[in-house]
């Protein structure tokens, strides 16, 4: 059994995530982004991978949906209605409510700003909106018969979640983006210990560690707040969702705290409209901001209100929230060409910003003149502040939930290849975890787990519970802590209990694999068990100290008296113990038995187990038979020639 | 497997209460109050009635009684009761009797099927020797611990009038006293076969409640939860209120489905979820709700099991629950209407949440369309914070209430009524702002559909003599005892809500081995015609025992394990046998073997259990083979088995072997030739 992956997009890079998976015969893909960077058909993962024949609905089981961010629903109604994909569609409550948002506002700059061809229209969004079922954090849902899948914590923004998919034995997670620290609206990631074969992880911060967000946070306020005071307009270009709401969770707080009466406004509807969804989708926020629902719902921003398009040229300072993020257009860039030439006025820049946008343009070193096309060109004076806050794990985040979940392989993607190839380095070294970063278009197979299933009988199952304790003494070298006594030696006794599970599998033609107990298995086969035994009946000199005068008077007997009977066992464990310290001899007076061995004093004349009559000396022998099991055959001839080469001393 | 019913509970407020005992485990699936007890005791009194009038009064009754000696008792009882039969103490509580004379301690699991299922969740939370698991959905433990705040909040009222709680026994729970109840009282406070005084408790505190909700586990509906590794389960979706579940739990011997009060098609919770209770082994049928008619039953019988799914889609689709609804709903509100339009106020004392939510919107709406400006009040200590939390979840709501949050607009109307101030919201009927407010006509929506708590007492005293206002109740509400003290009444009465269900093909459907069904309905549902399933009927009190379906449980064994395997083949029967040896793994409910850490290759392959008789020509064979000649003797000495020999070994070495019907003793003075031996034997015996 193996899990095939497939990288459509997102391989070695940020952008159209897209991930196809082939598990035990299910093929779920994962995300249908689009890339931001590219206005020709590199915006779109290149489906004829999945199908030849484009026949998706057979080729697909089903469509996993990480977040709301168009690089990774992007592709979704292209996918659904010029593609033709009809099988059903994962995604979280709030990224069901709010991705359409998303495509409709991305659509728009297209067609109206750009003046693009449309890829697909308002219809079509909603029409493929139609097709998704919601679910919730942590709800099992069963796709089908085999396919299994649920939705974690992300963290990354409103209802982003990590997927967890299992088919047979075989499970997976992929992340989408997370966070592993909570921010200001949400919390971190969260997931349970599963037992993965694979884990498809994001790595857009692969290679970097960062501090404490609040620092920074801080800066951004106190560069917005400087900006406002000294008259500028602060333009804070952000897509809809998510950090739109965080930025002015913060600012609606910072105004509160510092009685600022600075107009924030919002642009185009849109982003107050969003709020709306935000409010009853606030049980997905962080615990902080979900304990506010009964008395002030947090999203109720008290100084955010609506922008006019009028208000550009107003005089006075003002903060703007503006679509989409990157400025790659739409409204955001009408503002920013107003906005830009004035000293006074401040950009902000989210962390990250796709190659070929201006904001990417402007991150690369502040240039004094953009060239937007041919005839136009913005002068830029304005302050730059780049939030350096992103919701993205940092790379300690993603070895904590690599080593965490500790799957038995990882794929990279969502990342920048050389920071993608030193995490996969640390990942195997520190880890010791098999890692890929694939490229685009690029396949990776790992094999599965399986386990083989068998009927386990109720007398297997319980002898696998019995405890099975194991005493052994130990001595502990110690010191007192009065000093007076010096060393002492204290013996203790260490317990352990290691379950044994021992049984039988019986596989009998045309029936299931049974594993039952030993005892049950001649019970099974109707017969009785035969033990096979060793026996040998071992001679021993004897050393008599105090010679009696009974004793003389019988001087050729081969045997002891009987009273010395006992009287010789004491002497042998004496010597078995001090040979073997480290073994448990159990005496019973009569006989003496370690593991199966058993040793007695043999009385009888002529013991058919004593073999040898080598013994020079007869008067001065007793004889011990012996017994023993198979299993024990090492120990019992260590024993048996301990005995045969010592002399006891008989009292 | 046990079941033991502990109750089968009454309606809506009152879910069923029952033990299950699987795998070791015992399961009490919820622990609720019956608060439609509470009507036995006297509203709080009102102003002019003082706790001196009250004793006097009580010891008036008790005094008459005396005179009239005991024969006279009887005629007494089948007086109509009256007002003054009611008990005029601070009430107690009636618990679920029966789960009393279980110890505490040994309850693995609770699970909370629904808000109602909770509100006697402290009194075994409190308990220092509770140390069960309690799983409840996310929704249904923020509404119940809502309703218990509430509740505790309505019982303070009675506490500051009647005082601190005496320790000892209240006078009412002496025999003597509840002797002289009407028999009606009677029987609510004993129970039918009188045994239920015990199940009565004074209502826990706050504390107690707060500490009981840190002890309680919150699940999302289809969460995956694993108990001790062995149990793992799940709370599926049934429509009877907002986070209101079924419960699923896997256990290593059987899929189990618990399925309690479900409705098909709700107006505001999320539907009955009845795909996801396939693949269970037996379903526990509680639904006592239910009203069953057998026709339904017979018409799906005909059809076969591949077109099941189809037709119980179909039998929902065209079902008319929710239509029904609405038309119950619809008429309420234009009893309402009718009733503001002749100066009348409508008091609602309507706790069922769903119900209020949708009396609301309704009721606006009627209101809007007859152009009136009727205010909507809804008081209660808890109301503000319900009414924002139902508009927070929509993961708990039905599919148009989703679609709703899809289109962006509020979960329910009371979101924009409040905001439009066509609905006011107050903690109590002594808030400021109500006084502020009040206006009359107005539709007042307020706790407890008892009558007996909250601002329903103080503002029923107020309009039950005015013949223009409205009293709608909830069905489930005894009219008779429950209106006693405000009698006579003028008021108008109507009732809210009889949730009719039509019985459903579900069970032929879901296909169990097994079904559980309370003897009750048993009588009402033929199950004769082929079942594909065994049906066992239970009854209150009594327990069960179900046999096992599977002899062994499912144990999974990892792949490099399997591997490692050495088969060998005995011929006879045409078995392949193997001894199989790791590391046990018990979790979310699976047995698994995976390879241990100990590695003893070398003993693995030796046999060590053996059977069979080694035949002496066989015996001798092997041994000549690896070189050891001896010569048999046939033992005569040993008359009890007479297979008995012995094998004398001389070459290479002197040696004996001595071989019975059970067993072979190997003699041999050097280790090399007794371990020759010893495979020499072992090979003309069978072993593993």
């Amino acid at each position: 059994m193996a899990i095939e992956c497939l990288v459509l997009g997102a391989g070695q890079e940020i952008g159209k995530s897209c991930v196809v998976v082939t598990i035990n015969g299910k093929r779920i893909m994962f995300d249908c982004g689009m890339h931001m960077g590219y206005q020709d058909r590199r915006r779109y993962p290149d489906f004829s991978l999945i199908s030849k024949s484009r026949d998706f609905d057979n080729s697909l089981d089903c469509i996993v949906i990480t977040h709301f961010h168009l690089d990774h629903v992007g592709a979704l109604p292209y996918f659904t209605e010029v593609c033709g994909y009809r099988g059903p569609i994962y995604m979280t409550y709030p990224t069901k409510a709010l991705a359409p948002l998303m495509l409709e506002d991305y659509r728009k700059v297209m067609i109206d700003q750009r003046g693009e061809e449309e890829q697909f229209t308002s219809a079509h969004i909603a029409e493929c909106m139609k097709k998704v079922i919601a679910v919730d954090l942590k709800q099992t849902v069963q796709v089908d018969k085999e396919l299994q899948i649920r939705a974690y914590y992300a963290g990354h923004v409103l209802g982003a979640a990590m997927f967890y998919a299992k088919v047979g034995d075989a499970a997976m997670v992929y992340t989408g983006d997370y966070n592993m620290t909570p921010d200001r609206h949400l919390g971190a990631a969260q997931i349970d210990r599963l037992q993965l074969d694979l884990l498809i992880t994001e790595s857009t911060y692969a290679g970097t560690i960062r501090d404490s967000k609040y620092a920074r946070e801080r800066e951004f306020l106190k560069a917005v707040h400087n900006c406002v005071a000294g008259g500028g307009k602060v333009l804070i270009p952000t897509f809809a969702l998510g950090r739109a709401q965080e930025l002015s969770i913060l600012l609606d707080d910072y105004w509160e705290r510092m009685n600022l009466k600075v107009p924030i406004y919002f642009s185009a509807g849109l982003t107050i409209q969003a709020n709306m969804y935000y409010k009853m989708l606030i049980s997905w926020t962080s615990q902080k901001v979900k304990e506010t629902y009964a008395t002030h719902n947090a999203f109720d921003f008290k100084n955010v209100r609506n922008f006019d398009r009028s208000l550009i040229d107003a005089p006075g300072p003002c903060v703007l929230f503006a679509t989409p993020g990157m400025i790659s257009g739409g409204f955001s860039l009408e503002v920013f060409k107003r906005w830009a030439p004035f000293e006074m006025n401040l950009v902000t820049l989210p962390g990250y910003c796709v190659a070929g946008t201006i904001g990417h343009k402007l991150m690369s070193g502040k240039p004094a003149k953009i060239d937007l096309d041919k005839d136009t060109q913005i002068d830029v004076r304005c302050q730059i502040h780049q939030l350096s806050f992103s919701p993205h794990t940092d790379a300690k985040g993603i070895m904590d939930l690599v080593k965490f979940l500790s799957p038995k392989h990882v794929i990279l993607v969502h990342g920048e290849k050389p920071k993608m190839a030193t995490l996969k380095e640390r990942i195997q070294s520190e880890l010791g975890i098999q890692c890929y970063h694939p490229a685009n278009k690029e396949s990776v197979s790992i094999p599965s787990s399986h386990f083989v299933k068998a009927g386990a009988s109720n007398a297997f199952i319980r002898s696998c519970l019995n405890p099975n304790f194991k005493f052994s003494k130990s001595s502990l070298e110690e010191k007192s802590d009065s000093g007076s006594q010096g060393i002492k030696s204290v013996p203790w006794m260490q317990i352990s209990d290691e379950r044994v599970s021992e049984g039988i599998l019986v596989l009998e033609k045309s029936k299931k694999a049974k594993i039952v107990h030993q005892d049950e298995l001649l019970h099974m086969l109707k017969k009785q068990k035969h033990e096979v035994q060793f026996a040998y009946c071992c001679p021993v000199h004897i050393e008599k100290v105090e010679k009696t005068e009974t004793t003389d008077l019988i001087p050729t007997t081969d045997e002891l008296s009987v009273p010395d009977k006992s009287s010789l066992i004491k002497p042998l464990l004496e010597k078995l113990s001090s040979e073997l310290s480290e073994a448990k001899i159990h005496d019973f007076g009569e006989h003496l038995q370690l593991e199966s061995f058993h040793v007695s004093i043999c009385l009888k004349d002529n013991c058919p187990y004593r073999i040898t009559d080598s013994l020079q000396n007869k008067s001065k022998a007793a004889f011990f038979c012996c017994s023993w099991s198979a299993a024990d055959e090492k120990l019992a001839w260590r024993i048996i020639s301990i005995m045969e080469n010592c002399n006891l001393t008989a009292n | 497997m046990k079941f033991t019913c502990l109750s089968k509970g009454g309606g809506f407020h009152f879910p069923p209460c029952h033990m299950l005992n699987v795998s070791g485990f015992r399961v009490l699936f919820d622990c609720p109050l019956d608060l439609s007890a509470l009507t036995i005791f006297a509203p709080i009194p009102t102003d002019s009635r003082t706790i001196g009038d009250e004793e006097s009064s009580d010891f008036a009754i008790r005094e008459s009684v005396d005179t009239e000696a005991g024969v006279r008792k009887r005629q007494k009882i089948e007086k109509p009761i009256d007002a003054n039969c009611l008990i005029y103490a601070q009430p107690w509580y009636k618990t679920v009797n029966n789960l009393h004379l279980w110890n505490v301690s040994f309850i693995d699991v609770v699970l909370i099927s629904s808000p109602m299922g909770m509100l006697g969740l402290p009194y075994l939370t409190r308990n220092k020797d509770f140390s069960a698991k309690i799983y409840v959905t996310e929704a249904a433990a923020r509404l119940g611990q809502l309703m218990m705040e509430d509740l505790v909040s309505m019982h303070m009222e009675y506490r500051q009038f009647y005082g601190p709680e005496e320790s000892s026994v209240p006078q009412w729970m002496k025999s003597e006293e509840f002797e002289l109840l009407p028999s009606a009282l009677r029987k609510m406070v004993l129970g039918k076969d009188g045994t239920e005084l015990g199940g009565w408790m004074p209502l826990y505190s706050a504390a107690h409640l707060k500490d009981c909700m840190t002890k309680v586990k919150k699940l999302r509906y289809a969460e995956e939860t694993c108990y001790n590794g062995t149990l793992v389960i799940k709370a599926i979706s049934s429509g009877l209120e907002i986070g209101a579940c079924n419960w699923m739990i896997n256990s290593p011997k059987r899929n189990i489905a618990y399925v309690s009060g479900s409705i098909f098609d709700s107006g505001h919770a999320m539907d009955f979820d009845y795909h996801a209770l396939q693949g269970s082994d037996m379903i526990i049928y509680s639904d006592f709700s239910t009203l069953l008619t057998t026709e339904d039953n017979e018409q799906s019988t005909s059809s076969d099991d591949n077109n099941n799914w189809e037709e119980l889609t179909k039998s929902l689709s065209n079902n008319d629950e929710s239509s029904e609804e609405r038309e119950k709903l619809a008429f309420i509100c234009s009893c309402a209407i009718d009733s503001v339009k002749s100066g009348g106020s409508v008091l609602i004392p309507i706790d069922q949440i769903g119900v209020l939510l949708q009396l609301l919107e309704q009721i606006s709406i009627f209101l809007k369309s007859s152009g009136l400006e009727i205010p909507i009040y809804i008081i209660s200590s808890v109301a503000e914070e319900l009414l924002a939390y139902t508009n927070i979840i929509p993961e708990w709501l039905c599919k148009q209430r989703q679609e709703k949050l899809f289109s962006g607009e509020s979960l329910f109307a009371h979101v924009e009524l409040i905001k439009e101030k066509k609905i006011h919201v107050f903690p109590a009927v002594h808030s400021p702002k109500l006084l502020i407010n009040w206006q009359e006509p107005c539709v007042v929506f307020c706790p407890h559909w008892s009558l007996r708590l909250g601002p329903a007492v103080h503002l029923l005293r107020r309009w039950c003599r005015d013949p223009n206002s409205l009293l709608v109740l909830e069905d489930e509400t005894d009219a008779d005892i429950a209106l006693l003290p405000f009698k006579p009444m003028s008021m108008k009465l109507g009732n809210a809500l009889v949730k009719l269900q039509k019985v459903k093909p579900l069970l032929k459907t879901l296909q169990p081995k097994s079904v559980l069904f309370p003897e009750d309905l048993g009588n009402r549902v033929s199950f004769t015609n082929i079942n594909s399933f065994s049906v066992s009927h239970y009854s209150e009190n009594e327990t069960l025992r179900i046999p096992s379906l599977k002899e062994s449980s499912e144990l999974e064994i990892a792949t490099d394990l399997a591997s490692q395997l050495h088969w060998s083949n005995l011929k006879q029967r045409n078995l392949n046998i193997t001894r199989l040896k790791g590391e046990l793994l018990i979790d979310q409910g699976k047995h698994r073997l995976l390879s241990g850490n100990e590695q003893d290759g070398s003993s693995q392959n030796k046999p060590i259990l053996h059977w069979g008789s080694p035949d002496p020509e066989n015996l001798l064979a092997a041994l000549s083979k690896m070189g050891i000649n001896g010569h048999v003797e046939q033992s005569m000495t040993d008359a009890e088995s007479d297979e008995a020999c012995i094998v004398h070994v001389q070459d290479p070495n002197k040696a004996l072997i001595e071989v019975t019907a059970t067993g072979t003793i190997i003699s041999a003075a050097d280790e090399d030739l007794a371990s020759r031996i010893f495979e020499a034997i072992v090979n003309v015996l069978e072993g593993i």
